[in-house]
Formats: C-alpha cells, sequence, structure tokens
C-alpha cells in the first residue's frame, strides 16, 4: 500500500504535468471547489494521522489547536530541516516529487486559513531546494498558487527558506526563530505557535510527511486512512532503512507490519548483508533507544514486534524504543556500539544550541567520556558518570534536544554495558577507533 | 576581494527575497542571503557581513551572532572546494571512516584544513541525510553518494583538472 511514493518512480514526475497525469492536485480541486477549511480538518483528524517529524502528535489535533483572532495572519511552517543521523525519507520524497509536498501544503494552507506559507528546508539540501524553487513556479504558472486558485477566491503564497545547517532547527520553535533572521533558539512553551508563532502569529509546523499526507486524505477520507495500519498508528509511514542491510533506502510501508518482515523481506530491507546477522537497531533516528537483535524483534510479551509507534515504545524505554522519524539504522555483529554511540553523543554535543546549562555542557562531557573510552583511555567509574549525565541531562532543558542526546548513551549502556567494560578492560585492544570485539563461548576477544 | 556589491542580478533577487515576509520582517531574510553572499564571495569576510546587515537595514551583530550558529557559513576563507564529509554513525557504518582517512591522505590535509594550493578545503558535517547512500559528502550542491576510495580519487582527480 503506497500513497506517497506510489508514483514516485515515473519518470519526470517532478515535473507538474506528469505529476497531474498520474493524479496530482486533485485534492486541491476537491477541497478548494467542495470543501469547507474546517471540513478538510474534520477529514484529517477522522484519519488518525500523527506527526511524521518524530513525536507522534495527531495532525488534526494540532490544527484544531490554531487560534483565530480576526484581523492577524496565520502561517503554515513546513518542517523540512530533516537533519537527524539515520532519518532521510523527507529529503528522498521532496528531492524525487516535490509536487507531492507542494499539494499537501496548498491543501493543509486552505484547513488553516493561511495565506502565505513556508516551507524551511535545511540549507545543505540545496539542490532540493532548487527543485522545489522550480515545482513552486509551475504550480504559480498553473494557478494553483496565487490569487483566487483555481477561481476558488482563496489565495496562497508559497515560499521555500533555506536553514544554515543546525539540527536544533528541527524543533518547532527554533525553527521559527531561524525564519525569523536569528539565531535557533528554542522558545520556552507556552505560549506554543498555535497562539503564537511565526511573528507572533497563529502558525502551524508540521513535517513534510505529515502534510504530503494530507492530500491522499482529502481525495479518500479519513476513514479511508484510518482504515490502513493498526490501532492508533494509522495509514503509512516513509521509514529511513540504512546500516548493515541489504537494500538501504526509503520505503512507504502500512504501518503495523512486523519489524521482522521489515528487516527480512525482499519487498523492505532485503535481510542483514551476507554472512552476518543482526546485532542491533536504532528504530527512529539516532535520538531513539538502540535496541538489541532479541528486543527490537519481539515485545515484552514475548509477541512479534510490530512497526507501529505503540509496539515500539513497549514496555517503556526498559525493552522498547520509539517509532520516532522513521529512522531505521540497522547494524550486524561487526558494528562497534562504543564508536556508534560515540558518533552520536558527538552529534548533540555539536549540535547543542548552548542555551541551557544541562545540554550545553552535559553533551559535551558524554562527548569526552566516550571518547577516552573508545580510545582505550577509559576509567571504571566512567560508565556509571555517563549513565549519571545522561540522567541529569533527560527533562532538564527547554527543548527535547536534551533528551535526544541522553537517551541513545543511556541505552547502549543499558543493553551492551558488557561492551563499554571490555573497552575500559582492554585498552590494548580498544585503542584503534572502531574497535569490535565479539562474543566467544563466554570470552571476549577483538 | 572584489568590491563588496552584488552584482544587478543578485540584487533583484535580493529584492524579491525580501518581498516573502511581511513589511517590517526584511530579517528573515537574513539566511537566504548570506547564502548568496557566501556564494558570492567564497567565505562571509566581516566586510561581507557588514554589508548584509546594511541591505537589511538591520545591525551588523545581528548578521554575526547569525553567520557563527550556522555551521554553513565559512568564517575564514576556504579553498576552491569545499568538502563536507558526513562523520555521523550511519556513513561510519558504511565504511565512512576509511573513505574519509584515505580523503585527508590524499589531499595531505586534516579536517578544517586548506590545501597549500588552495584547492581543497576539507570540513566534517553533522549528518547530510543520505544515510541509506553513504558514505556522503557534500561539495557546493552536489552530493556524492556510495563513497569508496576508488570514487574518492575519481573525484579529486577530476576537481584537480
Amino acid at each position: 500500500m503506497k500513497i506517497l511514493t506510489e508514483h514516485i518512480d515515473v519518470p519526470n514526475i517532478d515535473t507538474i504535468d506528469v505529476f497531474m497525469k498520474h493524479g496530482g492536485y486533485s485534492a486541491v480541486q476537491k477541497a478548494l471547489k467542495k470543501m469547507t477549511p474546517d471540513e478538510v480538518t474534520e477529514e484529517v483528524k477522522k484519519s488518525g494521522l500523527r506527526g511524521r517529524g518524530g513525536a507522534g502528535f495527531p495532525v488534526g489535533m494540532k490544527w484544531s489547536f490554531l487560534a483565530k483572532p480576526e484581523g492577524v495572519p496565520r502561517y503554515l511552517v513546513c518542517n523540512a530541516d530533516e537533519s537527524e543521523p539515520g532519518t532521510f525519507k523527507d529529503h528522498y520524497l521532496m528531492w524525487k516529487s516535490p509536487h507531492t509536498l507542494i499539494e499537501g501544503m496548498i491543501v493543509s494552507s486552505f484547513a488553516l486559513g493561511a495565506n502565505t506559507s513556508y516551507i524551511y528546508v535545511r540549507g545543505e539540501l540545496m539542490y532540493v531546494i532548487n527543485i522545489l524553487e522550480k515545482a513552486i513556479q509551475e504550480a504559480y504558472d498553473k494557478g494553483l498558487l496565487g490569487k483566487n486558485i483555481l477561481g476558488s477566491g482563496y489565495d496562497l503564497d508559497l515560499f521555500v527558506q533555506p536553514g544554515g545547517g543546525a539540527y536544533i532547527c528541527g524543533e518547532e520553535t527554533a525553527l521559527l526563530e531561524s525564519l525569523e533572521g536569528k539565531r535557533g533558539n528554542p522558545r520556552n512553551k507556552p505560549p506554543f505557535p498555535a497562539v503564537k508563532g511565526l511573528w507572533q502569529c497563529p502558525t502551524v509546523v508540521n513535517n513534510v510527511e505529515s502534510i504530503a499526507a494530507t492530500s491522499w486524505i482529502v481525495n479518500n477520507g479519513g476513514d479511508a486512512y484510518a482504515a490502513i495500519g493498526v490501532g492508533r498508528s494509522t495509514g503509512t509511514k516513509l521509514i529511513s532503512a540504512s546500516g548493515h542491510i541489504k537494500k538501504p533506502g526509503v520505503y512507504e510501508i502500512p504501518l503495523g507490519i512486523t519489524v521482522e518482515d521489515f528487516i527480512y523481506s525482499d519487498e523492505w530491507c532485503g535481510g542483514i548483508r551476507e554472512g552476518h546477522k543482526l546485532k542491533a537497531v536504532v528504530a527512529g533516528g539516532s535520538s531513539v533507544p538502540i535496541l538489541p537483535a532479541e528486543l527490537i524483534l519481539t515485545t515484552a510479551a514475548g509477541e512479534k514486534r510490530l512497526m507501529t509507534y505503540e509496539s515500539l515504545s513497549d514496555g517503556g524505554f526498559a525493552t522498547g524504543t520509539m517509532l520516532g522519524s522513521g529512522g531505521f539504522v540497522v547494524m550486524d555483529e561487526t558494528a562497534c556500539i562504543v564508536h556508534n554511540t560515540l558518533t552520536f553523543a558527538k552529534f548533540y554535543h555539536h549540535e547543542s544550541c548552548g542555551q541551557c546549562s544541562p545540554c550545553r555542557e552535559g553533551t559535551g562531557w558524554m562527548d569526552k567520556v566516550l571518547n577516552r573510552i573508545e580510545h582505550g583511555q577509559g576509567r571504571k567509574e566512567d560508565i556509571d558518570l555517563l549513565v549519571d549525565v545522561a540522567k541529569k541531562i533527560e527533562g532538564n532543558t527547554i527543548c527535547p534536544l536534551g533528551d535526544a542526546a541522553s537517551w541513545p548513551v543511556a541505552a547502549a549502556i543499558r543493553h551492551f554495558r558488557d561492551e563499554f567494560e571490555w573497552h575500559i578492560e582492554h585498552p590494548e585492544l580498544a585503542t584503534k577507533p572502531g574497535a569490535v570485539f565479539m562474543r566467544k563461548g563466554a570470552s571476549w576477544t577483538k | 576581494m572584489s568590491k563588496i556589491v552584488f552584482p544587478a542580478e543578485t540584487l533583484e533577487l535580493v529584492k524579491k527575497i525580501i518581498a516573502r515576509y511581511p513589511d517590517g520582517k526584511q530579517k528573515s531574510a537574513l539566511l537566504p542571503i548570506l547564502h548568496l553572499a557566501q556564494a558570492e564571495w567564497k567565505w562571509c569576510s566581516s566586510e561581507v557581513m557588514d554589508y548584509v546587515a546594511s541591505l537589511l537595514s538591520i545591525s551588523p551583530i545581528e548578521v554575526y551572532e547569525v553567520a557563527s550558529f550556522y555551521t554553513m557559513f565559512h568564517l575564514e576563507p576556504v579553498g576552491e572546494h569545499v568538502i563536507e564529509y558526513c562523520r555521523t554513525g550511519p556513513c561510519c557504518l558504511m565504511g565512512g571512516v576509511e573513505v574519509y582517512d584515505h580523503l585527508k591522505k590524499r589531499l595531505k590535509i586534516n579536517t578544517g584544513e586548506t590545501t597549500k594550493d588552495g584547492k581543497f578545503t576539507i570540513k566534517e558535517v553533522e549528518c547530510l541525510a543520505a544515510c541509506g547512500w553513504g558514505p556522503v559528502f557534500q561539495i557546493r550542491e552536489k552530493y556524492y553518494m556510495h563513497l569508496t576510495k576508488e570514487k574518492v580519487d575519481e573525484i579529486i582527480d577530476e576537481l584537480s583538472k
């Protein structure tokens, strides 16, 4: 079942004529000519669509929080600042099929009563920005953007805003600060963007994938979308699959398939690369807890784990993880957990905006301690020190970057403590960055 | 460096960019215009940033604090080709460590340095959102994916011509 990527391999689907030949912009026709904004919102609510950027908050509910004071403009801002290690689905969608996003932007902006909307794209993706700019111009030329779209009386201007290279701008309030031409420092909440967002006006910030899905929902109805998936995990989800699998790439899955199927089926990842076996998975982008093979495949109750928001978080952080952004990083037995944890810790240290002390200082501390363990200079007490620092960051920062930095470190130690101990106890073997050890019987060898 | 003024065509584009935002909110154009400035002058010197401030009628410090926050803006001179390699987990899993080591050996420079002939600068990037196609690096707007040592050599050979 494909909703967003059904036509993604059609030649020239990035051009508006080919896109329209395959049913593109029919949702704009339907929404603007046959529906009211409230009716569009109602269908999105019925669909059960949850935010695809990572948090999983219901999109329709988020829209319904939007304040609507008279005489004050409202804005829709698309969060296309995808920059979490392991996650590259929005990049893929915008690159291959820019009109899928633009159509969703028009439908969603109409529902929210926004007359100006922005797509905030991470600056590194300048070539994707050029693709979007071209596609937007095509939409203007067809009368799908601008004044009185399709004679409906609805006006919408759509612009692309490049970022400057800061992961923190994926946090919605930091993104808004950045869009206002400032450093990307997250704001204190409340007030939430729905009340005071861009230039202190009511604003909805949604992920690329969430916005793109609204066109299908308008065309087919919220109930049809809700019929796909399992429980509160409705619809399809783009998964960015990377690491030691046979077929890395972006896959659109119906929520609810098993993790085992996703990893081993030829339809998806095609299994672990030849001659190796599954060791661990980071299921939802670098910020979510890593799970060893047995726990990623099976829930606490002993059932097969599903690719859903609920099943992946089953049992809380002790046994579960999160669907997050769908950044699925697979590791076989050659992966060094210490090295991998260090790469993530360095990332969060580098990307901390520095506003909150626990995050600013704590991420640096974790980076430093992990670095010395990795290079054979670890101390016995370092493992508990890392756990302690991670605990002191979690929940003590303005934005979720602190949690995102602490969870991967805490989970890696929780599930692979022996690997950290091995690095500390065998400095002579651990001096090569990325040194991997494997369990042979009861002993550890390089 | 030539005189710090955008060509007429770029100045027209600057006007269009500023018009994307409501009256009085022209500061929102700062990141797009900094990108244009860097494309024009290769790096963001204080003179370039002062010029950007004047275009937006904001104070120079407002430009400095933004340019220094975002990693894409070069605050020091760089080489003709800036190679920005992704050093995060997924790229490392796919052999990035070895590939990037090879790149440094080939160019005889470390991360953050520029070759003596001014041709290449190497910088680290925290994730290029191309994890399934790693190892990866970027040179200006172009992504180079599925890198191997041999591919790195080919790219360097081509750019060295």
